[in-house]
């Protein structure tokens, strides 16, 4: 029952949604205010039916109810709750579910809160998320039922792929899915305010927490899944360039431009059609992003189950979102009014040069990462293009944006001297010289990025704190900090991928136990190998003990895992933490000599990298805590105002 | 702003639109072929993994009659799936050569008993290094070779039934 339950929910909240679509297209063009008084009731009650059939999915998996086809594929009886429970969005079937009900909600939430907006713009924006919405609906109601029955019922489910069994899991897709939604939300508001071409300010005020919400989600998302790689598929990097996580990385780069841009918009009422077309392009992104993973057309790494005809459905719903929002774009950008201008050396400046570096880096990933397509569909050949290219091609670029990301903040809106920002940031232009002249003197073999990312970063980490500079502290807005943090996280991430880059320490050995390994100022005593067995699978554990100069003994022990649901064998990369760095020791295969090959990596503050990460993504949560805050003082001041006349 | 300009960026989406609509459509093919098609057999020489048959070497593969090289496991789940079809190919007048991939004598032995022997020769390749030097990277896999020793064909995973008219004919092709 719980499964029929589920399906009739899912059913009345598609219908909801196209009640939804109807009101919005009829009431814009007959102006009626039923229609539009009507619109705010129906989304909310979508957003409840979707987010009820999401709950009983998930109730589903936790009971294993092996009768549903999706658990019985998915799940296995055996597994942790925890994996019962993330097994739910680890399949297609179920992460579709999920996207739709983060749009629901997110729709709902604009019903109940947005307030600022004009009441046509509202409506056309909550019908454009309808009509996004209907696509994902069709698509989960015809061709991926989650909830559909199987016959006969199966005595256990076939488990969930091992590498996925990861408390990573539990939170990685989901997060980069908030982001993605975020971002459909941005592309109604875009798409709404282009059909009623009321593109000012107050769109973007009202669009601008979505951004920022999205961005912060797809900034854990990057940051989770770029460690989850690292440790999970022991190949002891960070970021492969691979098409998946290309496409994740896509439209954060996409959004972080949007969030600057409509910061320009909300202020100073410039950049008006960009703004939109960037909204248009982030949404576009992670549209994209989602086509190549389902669809299989890039081969990758990440081994999701691909699907042609899923292939096919999402590039139709892409061609129909994103071709419609551009045609929408270039019939109506023409007659948006003009926004205010702004001289070169300025705030908007600086925030547009963010901006085209920002799309440059971003088409060059998207080259890179569609190359091998196009080459595909016209000469047939087969090739793949690989990290030298992207680190050549964007690293160069990426030094600029930072620089331009240490002296923006300081310059004023609309026309600053030149000469005083050189007084402003002069600090920190002497300590990115001076850094980079200690470590060009007392390191060897650091490639020239890595130099430039140390030192610039060394300058900006200082630079990103001078925004406070002589200001009263306890007066100065949220937001504010919430910048000042998110570029100092930058500064953090570059240290420790510059770090990792230039001072990694490798070694491969054939050891066989009661060998020792030294890397570094790490000792390794191989002690021994032994079976080990968790609650889905078996190991063969190396026993080792790690010892940093003269320190204490730790015991570090990475595995070769075998899971019985699915006879798939994992390596377990095991880790040792410290502050200036991470012990990273894989468990190779062992030959009949009795030798293991060991992979031992010594990797100098690479752990920066994520917290730097994890320091961005709280800078924006900040800079949305902080606006909305004040969205909402600022209107209670209103209504207390109002009210006094 | 030019308006034609206004309609660079959807000329764009449908430029990249027509090549994933192209990946899509055409078919895809994610198997790696060796790069040793068409060229002679690797020098080697294998011990024999049973008493009944005798060992396998390179040389035994360059006799003037084409050939059939299977690369088998008696750990191996399609093996058995095949070894009917192997053995129709047998009967048909083909002569297959084996190398048994990491495996022991007993093991062999009783797989063979067990699933019909439809073999020649049958060399043992405990560490697969021959395997990986004739560029195959898993079991099951047939080559077809020709009278001179020259790789014709590789054919990766199990033989199915409707595989061994397609596999006779390239036999017949390579006299």
């Amino acid at each position: 029952m719980i499964a029929e339950t589920g399906l009739i929910a899912l059913w009345l909240a598609g219908a909801l949604t196209l009640l939804q679509f109807i009101l919005g297209a009829v009431g814009l063009r007959t102006d009626r205010e039923a229609y539009f008084a009507a619109i705010r009731p129906v989304a909310i009650a979508q957003g409840l039916f979707v987010a009820l059939s999401f709950l009983l999915l998930i109730w589903l998996f936790l009971r294993s109810d092996m009768s549903v086809k999706l658990v019985a594929m998915n799940s296995a009886s055996v597994k942790p709750l925890l994996y019962k429970f993330a097994g739910t969005w680890g399949n297609h079937e179920g992460s579709m579910l999920l996207w739709v009900t983060v749009m629901g909600l997110a729709g709902a939430f604009i019903a109940l809160f947005e307030r600022s907006l004009k009441t046509r713009t509202l409506v056309a924006t909550l019908a454009a998320q309808a009509f996004i919405s209907l696509g994902f609906y069709a698509f989960l109601l015809i061709s991926s039922n989650p909830f559909e029955r199987m016959f006969p019922v199966p005595a256990d489910g076939q488990g969930l792929n091992p590498l996925l069994q990861d408390p990573g899991l539990a939170f990685h897709p989901p997060t980069l899915y908030f982001g993605y939604v975020g971002l459909s939300v941005a592309f109604s508001f875009a798409v709404g305010a282009m059909i009623t071409r009321d593109v000012g300010a107050a769109f973007a005020k009202a669009m601008r927490p979505w951004v920022l919400g999205a961005w912060i989600f797809l900034t854990l998302g990057i940051t989770a899944g770029s460690y989850w790689a690292y440790y999970e598929l022991g190949w002891g990097g960070w970021w492969f360039w691979d098409p998946v996580e290309n496409a994740s990385l896509m439209p954060w780069l996409a959004a972080t431009a949007l969030l600057h841009s409509v910061t320009v918009l909300a202020t100073r009422d410039g950049l008006r059609a960009w703004t939109l077309m960037l909204a248009v392009v982030a949404f576009s992104m992670s549209m994209i992003g989602t086509f190549l993973v389902r669809s299989g057309i890039l081969t990758s790494v990440h081994a999701f189950a691909v699907d042609p005809e899923r292939g096919s459905f999402i590039l139709a719903l892409l061609a129909l979102y994103i071709g419609g929002a551009m045609a929408l774009f270039a019939l109506r950008v023409g007659t948006v009014k003009e926004g205010s201008r702004f001289e070169l050396v300025s705030r908007e400046g600086a925030l547009v040069a963010n901006n085209l570096l920002l799309s440059v880096i971003l088409a060059l990933v998207f080259i890179g990462t569609l190359y091998p397509l196009f080459v595909e569909a016209i000469t047939g050949d087969k090739l793949s293009v690989g990290p030298p290219y992207f680190n050549l091609a964007t690293g160069p670029l990426a030094l600029m944006l930072v620089a331009v990301m240490a002296a923006g903040p300081l310059l004023r809106w609309r026309r600053d001297n030149p000469r005083t920002l050189l007084n402003r940031i002069s600090i920190p232009i002497l300590i990115t010289a001076a850094s980079l002249f200690a470590l060009a003197l007392f390191t060897t073999g650091m490639s020239i990025l890595s130099l430039l990312g140390m030192g610039l970063a060394a300058g900006v980490a200082i630079a990103s704190f001078a925004p406070l500079w002589k200001r009263n502290l306890r007066r100065t807005p949220m937001h504010t900090y919430g910048m000042v943090i998110a570029h100092f996280g930058i500064a953090v991430a570059l240290v420790g991928m510059a770090s990792e880059a230039s001072f990694t320490e490798e070694k491969l050995v054939a050891a066989t136990p009661g060998d020792e390994i030294v890397v570094n100022n790490w000792k390794l005593k191989f002690e021994a190998i032994e079976p080990v067995a968790g609650p889905n699978w078996t190991a063969l554990e190396s026993r080792i003990t790690a010892q940093y100069g003269d320190g204490a003994l730790h015991p570090i022990n990475p595995q070769n895992r075998m899971f019985a649901a699915a006879q798939t064998q994992t390596s377990e990369a095991a880790l040792l933490t410290r502050w200036n760095g991470q012990l990273y020791v894989v468990l190779g295969d062992g030959d009949s000599e009795g030798r293991w090959q060991i992979r031992v990596w010594w990797k100098p503050f690479v752990t920066l990298i994520w917290y730097g990460g994890i320091l961005v993504a709280l800078g924006g949560l900040l800079a949305m805590v902080g606006r909305l805050r004040r969205g909402y003082k600022q209107r209670k001041q209103r209504e207390f105002a109002e009210a006094m006349l | 702003m030019n308006r034609w300009l206004l309609w660079l960026p959807l000329a764009l989406f449908g430029l990249f639109f027509a090549a994933f609509a192209t990946g899509l459509i055409m078919p895809k093919d994610n198997i790696i072929e060796s790069k040793m098609v068409g060229k002679p057999m690797p020098a080697f020489s294998l011990p024999g993994a049973v008493e009944q048959r005798p060992a396998l070497s390179s040389a035994d593969l360059a006799e003037g009659k084409p050939t059939l090289l299977n690369i088998f496991a008696s750990w191996c789940v399609p093996c058995i799936a095949e070894a009917p079809h192997l053995l129709a190919l047998q009967q048909a007048g083909a002569e297959i050569n084996a190398i048994a991939s990491r495996d022991t004598p007993q093991d062999i032995a009783n797989f063979l008993n067990r699933w019909g022997n439809p073999y020649s020769r049958i060399g043992t390749d405990t560490t697969s290094k021959v395997q990986l030097e004739l560029g195959s990277s898993g079991v099951p896999e047939t080559f077809v070779i020709d009278g001179n020793g020259i790789i014709v064909h590789q054919h990766i995973g199990d033989i199915r039934e409707e595989d061994v008219p397609k596999i006779l004919k390239l036999l017949e092709d390579a006299k």
